[in-house]
């Protein structure tokens, strides 16, 4: 059922930044752990949700597996290219084939260019066409493709509505006809009855280029709704990782539980009826992360072993994942 | 039937360089004591203005309050005087704001800040708001709360910091808390947490809340009354069961089935709402929601519907009857 | 207005097509706001009229005869003959004013050309890459930040005085020392301009759509002078402006310490060096120049005020 390679693996992948003092000689005082050792793999033509609380390091994962912000250690491999050892032509080359959708639709286009020179400066970049009568037949498909008006190729962002500089933001990243796209929260910024048409057209579109996705949300809602499976992180590591309907309906982590239990459900009986598991405390910081599991600070189920030894990541039930002592 | 508050015909509108912004156009509501009321819309529909109008906290000019009343105890607040406005900001009416980042004063201590207003408001002198402060943090959950009086904004996070919102909203026990978008920023488990304070808050203290939010799933949770607003108008009004089980109107029934759902299995696709909300820079012709609406008939274009009640409490502004698909 | 919801290929099409009436484009705006400044749009037509004085004035009088000495009318006040007056060797300074006004104006516009060029170039390679090279160039500005302008063009201009050949331009012939003195302004006044392009650069950098452009491959010339560069111009046109002032400024120190252009080439700094002598006898000499040299600096100051506020971002007035 699954195809034999998957399109992207991550395999231990570390992202820290160094925090440092002094000008003419650098000291280095320590480390923001953003990631710290995750490891997945996407099939193709699959959504993968990667879900967590600010400053867990989602965000941070889907610029290094791109290749963005350059690994600590660990490695990514998508389509056969390893990402941390590219340079020169193989490295355009991911960029064709991998790209990225932003989650500000205010700032990540430039305020200066038309909207015609974003979307076609993948294709001017990789001189995929010749011709500026090419490319523009280009971007006019571009914006089709995401529901936008052709006429429209000449105006500046600040023209558009944040749903549509979203779409603009869509458009430029399948200029290249990419098989990967990362979606880094792309639809926290709108609003609600947006979203929807938002989350649709990436669906539209996947359906129809067999695009494969990393979607990065906070809003576990829609995660449900759009990805095949999910991966919950926390503090830099994924703490479980299992088809949708499995992680929703029988979450095994005390995390991914408390995570769940705190959505709420537009249903007033049934909302007003539910216990919400309250964790108590704040998220540590990714400077000095706890030892042994980085959860066991606030974890209601925590035992002196969570606070010593880093749990093992391990299959519980069948592509079912979780890094748990007392599961 | 115990109002605390009424606002009756309230019309906002902004003169800017680029033309005026109809930003409330006639709504009218009420509030009663101890019930909780969500203001639910996307943004522009005009919900956060409509509170800060009525508590003078719109910029005059560019603003304009075109027409209406405020009533709250006699008093009409939108025709009364700064000097009248700040004897019940704080103390009779509070409001709790949605970025806590920019909320509290960076340069001042969580105590200095605290103790203001129970000193203005309460008369107390240094060391029983001191007390007092402390007390208050206790109760929004603050534990080590003596030490962190002296503390600065900055040293606390998102969380916290709208605990300290919540107990310096709270300090002179007002009649009724105001919440604009207070957990839209924050985690979902730190909402949560934060909703829950809120609960229990209200259960003891026994005041009127107005929360403004576009999350459904929180007014679910929170409220027991709902007025949705779209293009500075309210559209239905109702108790939260009957908003959820039974809508009526267009704009709420599309706003719940383009909502994903954690708690259920996907069936469909999410239905969402073709076009986008008006930028309110045209006076209203005809029903806002008309252009986007799966059951616009040729009256909808012409004249804006005003709030009507229908049967069990239920008010929607709206010419079709949504169940039959014809003429109300 | 109308809207229809199809769906064409499974795929929405974008309903409300319609925009608001776009509003007006930036440039517009920078106009608009431009104008509400008094003194800005004062200094402007002051400048016009400077410059016009200069170019057009050639047309009334010929350089020979700006040049032209006659020791028997030496320093004759004003007069209808000489509405300036005439200088210790009997040249009409009226004539001198507008000649010396092209060198001047030449000089100023010139040297702030090769300080954009470094400053620019300088600032944004350090505010792009930072690191090692970003220190690098910092510390190498903050050095020549260090060594004072002045000193740099007088032992400049003594060690090329009498060496350069005489250079043709525009129909004018004048003093090679006039290209040395242009690249010594410019290549001691780029410094604040490449501290402000760096300090633009490191914050403009952080934007999304800069990774953006790093995520679709676009290599790093091209994100510092296609995606950064046309979002920091604000400051470099306001520095760039007012510069202009600080180069006409600085060739009058230096000429009137006489190490500037040589005579017989007319700048309204030279012309102050002669006057040194007759302050009180025979104010002519210096009056003149000195206005002209003022009213530029002032007009170009407050046009670059002007373009300050009418390019702040922040501004939100129309």
């Amino acid at each position: 059922m699954e195809s034999p390679e998957p399109l992207v693996q991550v395999r231990h992948l570390k992202k820290h930044f160094p925090i440092t003092r002094g000008i003419v000689i650098q000291r280095t005082l320590g480390a923001v752990h953003a990631v710290d050792d995750i490891s997945f793999d996407i099939q193709r033509g699959e959504t993968l949700g990667l879900v967590g609380e600010s400053g867990c390091g989602k965000t941070t994962a889907g610029r290094t597996i791109l290749g963005l912000y350059k690994s600590t250690a660990g490695n990514v491999n998508i389509d056969g290219h390893d990402i941390c050892t590219a340079n020169g032509h193989e490295w355009m080359t991911i960029r064709r084939k991998a790209s990225i959708i932003f989650q500000d639709p205010y700032a990540s286009l430039n305020p200066r260019w038309s909207v015609s020179a974003i979307v076609s400066e993948p294709i001017r970049v990789h001189d995929l066409l010749k011709t500026a009568e090419e490319r523009d037949k280009r971007a006019q498909e571009l914006l089709e493709l995401v529901g936008l008006n052709a006429r429209h190729l000449n105006r500046f962002p600040h023209e558009f509505s944040g749903g549509q500089r979203q779409r603009i933001g869509i458009a430029r990243a399948l200029a290249c006809n990419p098989k990967f796209i990362v979606c880094d929260e792309p639809i926290s910024a709108l609003d609600v009855s947006i979203q929807a048409q938002v989350v649709n057209l990436l669906e539209d579109l996947q359906e129809r280029f067999e695009l494969t996705y990393l979607f990065i949300a906070h809003d576990l809602s829609m995660v449900r709704h759009i990805c095949d499976r999910v991966a919950v992180m926390y503090l830099g590591v994924i703490v479980e990782m299992a088809p949708r309907d499995d992680l929703y309906e029988k979450p095994l982590h005390p995390y991914t539980q408390a995570l769940l239990s705190s959505v709420p459900v537009p249903d007033p009986k049934k909302e007003r009826k539910r216990r919400h598991i309250i964790l108590t405390g704040d998220v540590p910081s990714p400077i000095n992360p706890p030892d042994g599991c980085r959860f066991h600070t606030r974890c209601p189920i925590a035992t002196s072993r969570c606070s010593e030894i880093v749990p093992e990541w391990r299959e519980m039930n069948p592509r079912h994942w979780i890094a748990c002592h007392e599961v | 039937m115990d109002t605390v508050l009424q606002v009756n015909d309230l019309v906002v509108h902004f003169l800017t360089p680029e033309g005026t912004v109809y930003a409330v156009n006639g709504i009218s509501f009420s509030l009663d004591h101890s019930e909780t009321l969500a203001v639910v819309g996307e943004s522009g529909c005009g919900k956060s203005v409509t509170m800060l109008s009525i508590l003078g906290l719109v910029p005059i000019p560019p603003g304009q309050i075109v027409k209406g009343n405020a009533m709250y105890q006699e008093m009409d607040l939108l025709h009364s005087t700064e000097a009248q406005l700040e004897l019940i900001r704080g103390k009779e009416i509070s409001m709790i704001f949605q970025d806590p980042m920019t909320s509290l004063n960076p340069v001042l201590t969580i105590k200095k800040q605290i103790t203001e207003s129970l000193q203005r408001h309460m008369g107390l002198d240094m060391e029983k708001a001191t007390q007092q402060a402390i007390a208050l943090l206790n109760q929004v959950g603050l534990s080590d709360a003596q030490q962190r009086l002296n503390d600065y904004p900055h040293q606390f996070s998102g969380g916290m910091r709208q605990r300290v919102m919540i107990a310096m909203a709270l300090a002179c026990m007002p009649r009724i808390l105001i919440a604009d978008e207070p957990t839209t920023a924050l985690d979902v488990t730190i909402q949560a947490q934060i909703v829950e304070l809120v609960i229990a808050l209200r259960e003891r203290l026994g005041m009127a809340m107005i929360w403004i939010t576009h999350d459904l799933g929180v007014v679910a949770g929170l409220a027991d009354r709902v007025i949705v607003m779209y293009a500075g108008c309210i559209v239905e009004e109702a108790p939260v069961t009957q908003v959820y089980e039974n809508p009526r109107h267009p704009y709420t029934m599309a706003l719940l089935a383009a909502l994903p759902r954690a708690d259920r299995r996907r069936n469909q696709r999410l239905k969402s709402i073709p076009g986008a909300p008006p930028t309110l820079h045209a006076e209203l012709r005809g029903c806002p929601f008309a252009p986007r609406c799966d059951f616009a008939i040729d009256h909808c274009w012409f004249e804006n519907p005003s709030l009507q009640t229908i049967p069990s409490e239920h008010k929607i502004a709206c010419w079709v009857d949504v169940q039959t698909g014809k003429a109300r | 207005m109308t809207s229809t919801a199809e769906t064409v290929d499974s795929l929405p099409r974008s309903i409300v097509d319609e925009l608001d009436t776009p509003p007006l484009s930036i440039s517009q705006l920078t106009w608009r706001r431009f104008k509400r400044h008094k003194m800005a749009l004062a200094g402007t037509i002051m400048l016009v009229f400077l410059v016009l004085y200069a170019i057009a004035g050639s047309f009334f009088y010929t350089e020979a005869y700006a040049n032209y000495t006659e020791t028997g009318t030496r320093l004759q006040a004003p007069s209808i003959e000489h509405p300036f007056g005439t200088d210790t060797i009997g040249r009409d300074i009226l004539s001198r004013t507008i000649y010396g006004g092209q060198i001047s104006l030449l000089i100023g516009l010139t040297a702030v050309l090769v300080e954009t060029i470094v400053g620019v170039f300088l600032g944004a390679i350090a505010g792009y890459y930072g690191g090692k090279l970003d220190s690098l160039i910092m510390r190498f500005t903050e050095a020549m930040l260090n060594i004072p302008q002045i000193f740099l063009l007088i032992v400049m201009a003594k060690f090329f005085s009498g060496k350069l050949p005489n250079i043709t331009f525009l129909g004018r012939t004048f003093s090679g020392s006039v290209v040395v003195i242009v690249f010594i302004i410019g290549l001691t006044s780029w410094m604040y301009l490449a501290r402000i392009v760096r300090a633009d650069f490191l914050s403009i950098k952080e934007n999304e759509y800069i990774l953006a452009a790093r995520a679709t491959g676009t290599p790093g010339y091209q994100i510092i002078f296609g995606h950064i560069l046309p979002n920091a111009i604000a400051p470099i046109i306001v520095t760039a402006t007012l510069s202009v002032a600080n180069a006409i400024l600085s060739e009058a120190y230096i000429s009137f310490l006489g190490m500037g252009v040589q005579p017989p080439t007319a700048t309204w700094g030279n012309m102050l060096e002669g006057a040194y002598k007759y302050i009180e006898t025979a104010p002519w000499l210096w009056v003149f120049p000195g206005l002209l040299i003022l009213l530029t600096v002032l007009s170009i100051n407050f046009i670059g005020d002007g373009l300050r506020d009418a390019l702040d971002p922040r501004s939100r007035a129309v």
